[in-house]
């Protein structure tokens, strides 16, 4: 149940999955983001209602053949350049994408969380993402006649979040901002839980959400595994870093020198365009 | 660029852009510029601005502005926490919320919004990070707010990408899709201020920021502007509206 993150990362993620890291803003699992990197997962689908810099890190690693999304920048900084390369260059490999709004993909984890083949909403008409996006359609409410946007559910074979806490036998313990963490694990075939300890007793905090042992199949302990992004409670969002990485991910070269200093992991080959 | 008057073309926008706010409104308020237009509101004339983010934190009142939209500010000082499904099922869907506040990369005559690419989807000259809540917030609050700067780039005769519908193309489009919310009511630029005809639903020029000229807003428009016969001139910042402003963005 407890094992360290690269076994974890091993045992649960392969190659060609559909791999979902969420967590909205705060508690992003960044760690095993770099792990699945370290690793050299390949072809994955990426799954993720804001794709940020972790995703463009794997992006521009060269791990995802597809991205499936909502809102793909770095918050409050601008565009994603490794995200941007792929999708105008195809570099390091083209990327094909399936983009939705948050509402959409929202209810897309609830209805895979719920064990329901789509989601109703009121959602997408009039928008050109109809015409893109073939996950999208409309259905005809059978009693009122009204007619509303469906999607279809999302069941990732594993979903990676990170929570502040564990208990010694997986129970896994979240607050703050929640986002669509418990959707997107109860959605899942298998998840990976990081967290920033694992403690004999999971005291309540106002807000918690828990997510009980049955439901996730491994939990690595990793302080600090969504810096910088933030858990509540532990450490602030580096905002620094944010900006930072505008610079970082702008150039080939300097992104990387960055993956192997920082990750440890090979840089894809350069000029190899897809 | 600060005139000779003391503020800039931003400040004068973002004071603009907070007066479209009231203490009694429900707003869901995007990252950006929206967003220090909100707090500033917030702190200003609208102390009872009741703020949604996406991020599930409602009726918060951050002391210092987020660089995102789930920074631990605002769920430390918001009424309650919810989860990202319910506050786009249970708050923005019903039409709970009265305004919606929203930045733009592209806009046009009927202020239709895009954020998803320039040029062709498929093979993008510019690839943007995309809708994120805006769809359905243009869908469904009561009234859209947009905040944008005025030039030629993004204010273009059709948008590449309708991200978030505005009018369509003109009346009755929304109410055909069935749409609930009135959709925009206001565009604040860095030159002035638009609104929708009433009956042709056209963006048409009402108000100019002091110092602005009818040509100016012409030349940044990418279609021919219409210019209301009553049009206004916006009323200075105030010297504690700036104050303020300034106190939030470090510009102090």
């Amino acid at each position: 149940m407890i094992v360290p993150l690269d076994e974890g990362v091993r045992e649960l993620v392969g190659d060609g999955d559909t791999v979902a890291l969420e967590g909205f803003t705060h508690l992003i699992p960044v760690a095993a983001g770099h792990e699945i990197i370290r690793q050299g997962r390949r072809d994955l689908t990426l799954v993720r209602m804001t794709p940020d810099i972790v995703y463009d890190q794997l992006i521009g690693a060269g791990c995802a053949a597809r991205l499936v999304f909502s809102w793909g920048g770095n918050p409050g900084v601008g565009s994603l350049h490794r995200f941007r390369d792929a999708i105008q260059h195809g570099w390091p490999r083209p990327l094909e994408i399936e983009e939705h709004s948050h509402a959409g993909m929202a209810n897309r984890y609830v209805a895979g969380a719920s064990g329901l083949p789509f989601a109703v909403l009121r959602g997408y008409a009039g928008t050109d993402l109809v015409g893109q996006t073939e996950t999208i359609k409309t259905v005809e409410c059978p009693f009122t006649g009204e007619h509303l946007a469906a999607v279809p559910a999302l069941n990732p074979d594993v979903t990676i979040v990170h929570a502040q806490r564990a208990d010694r036998a997986g129970n896994v313990q979240l607050w703050g901002i929640t986002g669509i963490q418990k959707e997107a694990v109860l959605a899942a075939q298998r998840s990976l839980v990081t967290v920033e300890e694992v403690v004999d007793e999971l005291k309540p905090v106002a807000g918690q959400v828990i997510l009980p042992a049955r439901v996730v199949s491994a939990v690595a302990e990793v302080p600090g595994g969504s810096r910088p992004s933030y858990a509540h409670g532990y450490y602030a969002r580096d905002n620094s870093a944010y900006q930072d990485w505008d610079a970082v991910s702008r150039d080939r070269e300097r992104f990387a020198e960055w993956l192997e200093n920082e990750v440890g992991a090979q840089a894809p080959l350069p000029g190899k365009a897809g | 660029m600060t005139t000779a008057t003391g503020y800039t073309s931003d400040e004068m926008m973002t004071v603009a852009a907070a007066h479209a706010l009231t203490s009694e409104m429900a707003c869901f308020v995007g990252i950006g510029l929206p967003s220090t237009a909100a707090n500033l509101a917030c702190r200003t004339h609208a102390p009872g601005l009741w703020m949604i983010y996406e991020s599930g934190t409602l009726g918060t009142r951050p002391d210092t502005l987020p660089l995102s939209i789930g920074d631990g500010v605002l769920a430390e000082t918001a009424d309650t926490v919810v989860s990202v499904p319910e506050v786009f099922n249970y708050w923005l869907q019903p039409g709970r919320i009265d305004v919606g506040f929203l930045g733009a990369a592209q806009i046009d005559r009927y202020a239709n919004i895009n954020t998803t690419v320039i040029g062709d989807y498929a093979d993008p000259k510019v690839r943007l990070p995309g809708a994120g809540g805006a769809p359905e917030i243009a869908a469904s609050c009561r009234e859209v707010v947009v905040i944008v700067r005025q030039n030629t780039r993004a204010f273009v005769e059709r948008v590449d990408f309708v991200t978030s519908l505005g009018h369509g193309g003109g009346p009755g489009d929304r109410e055909r899709l069935g749409l609930r919310g009135f959709g925009p009511t206001r565009v604040i630029t860095d030159l002035g201020v638009l609104k929708p005809d009433p009956a042709t639903r056209e963006l048409t020029l009402v108000q100019l920021h002091p110092g602005v000229t009818v040509e100016d807003a012409r030349a940044a428009t990418g279609w021919d502007l219409a210019v209301s016969p009553e049009l206004a001139t916006t009323p200075e910042p105030t010297a504690e509206e700036l104050s303020v402003l300034r106190s939030l963005t470090g510009r102090g």
